[in-house]
């Protein structure tokens, strides 16, 4: 695979989406670690190359464009604003050292605050343009359902939050769920902590900067949590439907419509979610023949809090995704300092779909 | 030719290898004076004896440079990416046994698994504006292990030396660190985790999968794997 070939995809699908109405940014290769550790975690260190530089501290090689454009946007950007850009982006694969790490990513985000599920649509809808004739399957789903069902279980708000702190982690999401339900054992440790009077007083000096008073509170929430009844089998079994729902849009839809009878919390997203289907209809998408999973994107996108989609070649299943995008609205809150917008975007990789199109002739 | 034997330069692990080694019938030692760094063997022909740092072992048998090395599990396992396609182990050598383990004060008595460290770690992020730190030279294996435990909202700081000690003077919050006794870890009031450890480590004899294979190496190999029934 030339990557000049790749170079000049990767150039014609950016002035696609020029002329769709974004204008062209670039970001630099090299951005401050630190907010990307902050945002992602220890593990983005896995994923991502850090290097150091002796003036500006750690700083790592560009992983994706979303987060300085986010950067960008907040800091002067005019709204609402549509942005392009194309251009390597760096990953380590210590996993699969067969994989890429470096390779180009054309994009296309949207920041717009009038009318977030009309701006799904159209990012999905140029999509689906852009890609059209290239043979590939189209999968979506919707990180805000999950997210509400979770809001609306009948737990203590500690309970709930603890729960969606790990909905990208669908294990330890799991273990959560079985110990909140009362389905896997309380660990003899935390059984010796409840029943002690003064736990505290075991002899030992304070050390450290996590104080006395910080370790109270936390004996305090677990107390608390111990008298917090069970979360009932009925409301673990909605949780488990919800994350199975992987049918056409329409099927889906009418799904989550029955679960949401008994989760009225839920309703405010099964809504977006209508409207999201109309207004992909509006710009032309069959939503009858479209999937959507409820679980989609819960591993590996983990900025995405609303809408995600993903195009795939079914011939070669074995590469990623041509094309991935979703809404991010939580991560412009993050980054914004007090402001934040909604935001929905998503990258082509000209490379993979060059190699689709080789194993298609 | 000759195939090379890397073996830790000094200390214990030297004398307990070049026991192990003995006991078996290939006499290894070190030749010219005491700081001089080069050995022999005998009672194999062809196997030339390389004294290295325990810390580089790993890295020369990935590289193909030196054929069979001894050096601890937790160095070939946190050096080496895909560790296992690159060196196999022959025998484990039944000494330098050592836990890496994930130790926090012994005074966060509401912290005992890494359920709670992770429960912890949210709290502590929230109330300090930062993420807690691990203070570790085990990076990749304490990130997996971590990963895997489902702890998010931490940060590994590095510390090559005096790790237990890093808590109390607040630069880490809570230390991953290789211990066979836990008697330093007990002085310095820090308590292991309830949880397995991250890793169990022993001296062992490792083969580089990418060293030179001709023929008469490969009979050589053969010939010391025999003598010391590995």
């Amino acid at each position: 695979m030339s990557s000049l070939k790749a170079n000049s995809e990767a150039l014609r699908l950016r002035a696609a989406f020029e002329k769709a109405g974004a204008t062209p940014v670039d970001c630099a290769v090299l951005q401050p670690a630190e907010t990307l550790l902050d945002l992602y975690g220890e593990d983005i260190r896995t994923r991502a190359y850090v290097t150091q530089d002796p003036a500006r501290g750690e700083q790592m090689l560009r992983p994706d464009f979303t987060v300085p454009v986010v950067q960008m946007h907040m800091a002067d950007g005019a709204e609402p604003a549509r942005y392009t850009y194309s251009g390597v982006v760096f990953r380590r694969q210590e996993e699969n050292p067969e994989r890429d790490s470096e390779y180009l990513q054309t994009g296309y985000e949207v920041f717009d605050r009038t009318d977030p599920e009309a701006a799904d649509a159209e990012v999905f809808a140029i999509f689906a343009e852009t890609l059209g004739g290239e043979g590939l399957r189209a999968a979506t789903g919707d990180m805000g359902i999950l997210t509400a069902a979770v809001s609306s279980l009948k737990t203590s708000p500690q309970r709930r939050a603890a729960l969606l702190r790990h909905i990208w982690r669908p294990r330890r999401f799991r273990a959560l769920m079985d110990r909140y339900s009362g389905r896997s054992a309380v660990p003899q440790t935390r059984k010796a902590l409840l029943e002690s009077s003064d736990p505290l007083d075991i002899g030992v000096p304070v050390i450290g900067l996590r104080s006395e008073v910080e370790i109270a509170d936390r004996i305090e929430a677990l107390r608390a949590d111990a008298a917090e009844p069970p979360i009932s089998q009925d409301q673990v079994d909605m949780i488990d439907e919800v994350l199975k729902v992987s049918e056409t849009c329409p099927y889906a839809l009418a799904n989550l419509r029955d679960i949401a009878v008994d989760m009225p919390e839920m309703e405010q997203a099964v809504d977006r979610f209508a409207r999201r289907c109309d207004a992909l209809a509006a710009r032309g998408v069959n939503v009858d023949t479209l999937d959507f999973e409820a679980s989609y994107g819960r591993t590996s996108m983990e900025y995405y809090d609303g809408f995600v989609f993903g195009f795939y070649s079914e011939a070669r299943p074995d590469l990623p995704p041509v094309a991935s995008g979703g809404r991010y609205d939580a991560l412009t809150q993050r980054l914004g300092q007090g402001k934040s917008i909604p935001a929905v975007g998503g990258v082509i990789r000209p490379d993979i779909l060059l190699q689709v199109r080789e194993a298609q002739s | 030719m000759t195939i090379k034997l890397g073996v830790p330069s000094k200390g214990r692990l030297m004398e307990k290898t070049f026991d192990w080694f003995g006991e078996r019938g290939v006499t290894l030692s070190r030749t010219g004076s005491e700081r001089e760094y080069s050995g022999a063997v005998d009672g194999v022909d062809g196997v030339e004896l390389v004294l290295l740092s325990a810390g580089e072992i790993p890295r020369e048998l990935a590289a193909g440079r030196i054929d069979l090395g001894v050096t601890g599990t937790d160095l070939v396992r946190e050096k080496l990416v895909q560790w296992d396609q690159k060196v196999e182990p022959l025998a484990e050598l039944g000494f330098g046994f050592a836990d890496l383990i994930i130790a926090v004060p012994a005074c966060w008595v509401d912290v005992d698994t890494l359920d709670d460290l992770d429960a912890a770690a949210a709290a502590f992020r929230a109330k300090h504006g930062f993420r807690m730190r691990i203070a570790t030279k085990y990076h990749r294996l304490v990130r997996d292990y971590l990963r895997m435990g489902g702890v998010a909202d931490y940060q590994l700081v590095d510390s090559q030396g005096a790790t237990e000690g890093t808590i109390r003077n607040l630069t880490a919050e809570a230390v991953a660190d290789i211990t066979s006794t836990g008697e330093t870890l007990r002085a310095n009031h820090l308590k292991i985790l309830d949880e397995p450890p991250v890793l169990k480590s022993q001296a062992t004899l490792f083969r580089s999968r990418l060293s030179d294979k001709s023929d008469e190496n490969r009979e050589i190999m053969q010939t010391l794997c025999n003598t010391l029934g590995v």
